[in-house]
């Protein structure tokens, strides 16, 4: 069979945007191959917003409705999504490569013995055969893969892929996959859950990132990237320095060992654009550069800089957008 | 508690890679113990300080790996094993098969691994291997702690940290933020000299994908420099709002 099996990932009954890019990803697949886009959704009291996926394009959802797969564990979530797929012998089984699809997809490619490629940012159908493109070397160079296994198990990156047409009033018909997972199959427990976003959007799903670096001297001085940021419904990425001098958290590091984000507008400001940083945020849609170093190599990679003192340039630039917006 | 770490060597992060066929030119950079497998050691070895046991370094790779394990014996971990095979073309799934054949025969509690090698970029072993154990896995761990068989640890997901416990023995992929791991010290440096470093030879198994392109990315058209100072400000939002169409 040539159907598209996509987990879609939902938390507390809402769908992440990365769950919707990678339903349409998967239609847009499903129809090259002839197959269906078969959406699966794992957790527990999740029927009722399965239905929705119809509008992103899934042909039928599956359920694997659930207590014990309330929250995301790879046993869990790994196991539900494996025996479906041992069901309906999909040729791709496919998830957004968020924080839980990263871990997700290797975990269902060794349960199906299958070929896994991580963090795609191309997907191509060729004579009925799916290839990957992926970057590798922390974006040095993109690698196209090809699959040997009958399946082939992809995580696509969140924002390099399009939602879609979006036909609010096409719901989907909605199946049990009529897989069971046990207590005992679960072997990670989640304790807890603390959101850490308090309120601001979220680094790898913004559609626009205000970064600082160095460059900002100092914690308080977030201050104005943070304004800037509340002016354009943006989140905030710091440079591994700026994380490093305890100004931020690590979590806001966008880079090669930090985040990986593909926003629409990325705007660097104090960043001098190391290897390793740009290795985060290349593949951003603009690049906007604020340093005062007209020689800083981030100028190299910037579709528009200003050469200047950020302190100056950051809070004018927030009167600026204000005006417009 | 006896912890295992599996590492890889990686081209440096600064490492100019310059393709050739469908892989990469091997020479004109260094290589070194992969960032994220540097915080799975420490977090190693700051559970044998608490706790006691020992820490033993797992790893595949061509013979010269040996150096970068040295550095790892030279920061806290006991021994090593060093499975030399020809690792071009390996992909994650035969990785994460060898090192499976490997560790079930070895005595453990915990096996570390770091989130990602920065080579690959696939953060994909340690899952896969724990899957193939049957043995509970969380993976990008910013947190650690032990309590008897217990490990409590906080994993990071967009918007949220998730508070996971399990009982050992267990899988754990290392995120930066982890822990701080430390340097060498002279004296070190020399000792690690001295620890065992097994190595052995083991065929490659096949993987199940193929790299049939290796390219470099598309390139960006050139940008420019809108102005200096707060005058261009105005002009750099026009651009933003009229050109590229981002606000
Ligand atoms: C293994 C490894 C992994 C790494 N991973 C990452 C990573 O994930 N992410 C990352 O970011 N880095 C990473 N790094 C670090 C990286 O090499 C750089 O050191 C780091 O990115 C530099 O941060 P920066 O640009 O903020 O600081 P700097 O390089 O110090 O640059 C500061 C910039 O601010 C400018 N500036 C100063 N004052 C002002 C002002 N008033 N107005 C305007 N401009 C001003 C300066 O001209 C300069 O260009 C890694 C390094 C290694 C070895
Ligand atoms: N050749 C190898 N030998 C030992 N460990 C490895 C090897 N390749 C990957 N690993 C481990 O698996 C982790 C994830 O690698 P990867 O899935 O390739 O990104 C690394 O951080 C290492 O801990």
């Amino acid at each position: 069979m040539a159907d598209i099996l996509i987990y879609a990932e939902q938390m507390d009954g809402k769908f992440r945007r990365a769950a919707f890019e990678a339903v349409n990803k998967g239609k847009e697949i499903a129809t090259a191959l002839g197959g269906r886009a078969i959406a699966l959704v794992v957790g527990s009291g999740i029927v009722d917003i399965a239905k929705t996926l119809g509008a992103y394009g899934a042909d039928k959802v599956l359920t694997v409705d659930n207590p014990v797969l309330k929250d995301f564990t790879v046993s869990g979530h790994g196991k539900a999504v494996a025996e479906v797929a041992k069901k309906i012998n999909p040729a791709v089984v496919m998830c957004a490569a968020t924080a839980t699809g990263k871990d997700l997809a290797p975990a269902v490619a060794a349960l199906l013995n299958a070929g896994v490629a991580g963090d795609c940012t191309g997907v191509e159908v060729q004579d009925g055969k799916v290839s990957v493109v992926r970057p590798v070397f922390a974006g040095k160079t993109y690698e196209s893969v090809q699959f040997k296994t009958d399946i082939a198990v992809i995580s696509i990156r969140p924002n390099v892929f399009q939602v879609g047409s979006v036909e609010q009033s096409k719901e989907a018909p909605v199946e049990d996959a009529g897989v069971t997972v046990e207590a005992g199959d679960v072997k990670e427990s989640v304790k807890e859950v603390v959101a850490t976003s308090s309120g601001m959007v979220e680094l790898t799903e913004a559609d626009v990132i205000v970064s600082g670096g160095r460059g900002m001297k100092g914690s308080e001085n977030f201050a104005i990237i943070e304004e800037l940021a509340v002016t354009l419904n943006a989140a905030v990425g710091a440079s591994r320095s700026a994380v490093d001098e305890g100004w931020r958290p690590h979590s806001d590091q966008v880079g090669q060992t930090g985040k990986t984000v593909s926003p629409q507008l990325y705007i660097a400001c104090g960043i001098s654009g190391a290897i390793q940083h740009l290795a985060g945020m290349r593949t951003s849609k603009c690049i906007v550069a604020v340093n005062k170093d007209p020689e800083a190599p981030i100028f190299q990679i910037a579709d528009y800089g200003i050469v200047g003192d950020l302190f100056e340039i950051v809070p004018a630039m927030n009167e600026e957008i204000k005006k417009i917006i | 508690m006896k912890s295992i770490v599996c590492v890889k060597r990686v081209p440096d992060t600064e490492a100019k890679i310059v393709i050739q066929g469908t892989g990469i030119e091997k020479s004109g950079f260094d290589y070194v113990l992969n960032p994220y497998d540097e915080y799975a050691i420490e977090q190693a070895v700051q559970v044998k300080e608490k706790e006691g046991g020992e820490v033993t370094v797992l790893s595949i790779g061509p013979k010269d790996t040996a150096t970068q394990i040295r550095k790892a014996l030279s920061v806290g971990v006991d021994k090593a094993v060093l499975l030399t095979s020809d690792i071009n073309g390996l992909d994650s799934s035969a990785t994460a098969e060898m090192l499976t054949n490997e560790l079930k025969d070895m005595e453990f509690d915990i096996i570390f691994f770091g989130k990602q090698a920065v080579d690959g970029d696939n953060g994909s072993v340690g899952v896969q291997v724990a899957q193939k154990l049957g043995l509970p896995v969380v993976a990008k761990i910013v947190e650690f702690e032990l309590n008897g068989k217990t490990a409590t640890v906080t994993r990071e997901i967009e918007g949220a940290k998730e508070v996971v416990e399990v009982t050992l023995p267990a899988v754990f992929t290392a995120e930066k933020g982890l822990n701080e791991p430390r340097y060498p010290k002279l004296p070190d440096i020399m000792k690690a000299k001295k620890k065992p470093l097994e190595q052995k030879e083991v065929a490659a198994v096949e993987s199940k994908t193929t790299v049939v392109k290796m390219e470099y990315p598309p390139s960006r058209p050139a940008g420019r420099i809108v102005g200096k100072g707060v005058e261009a400000v105005s002009e750099l939002v026009k651009l933003l709002k009229e050109e590229a169409k981002v606000v």
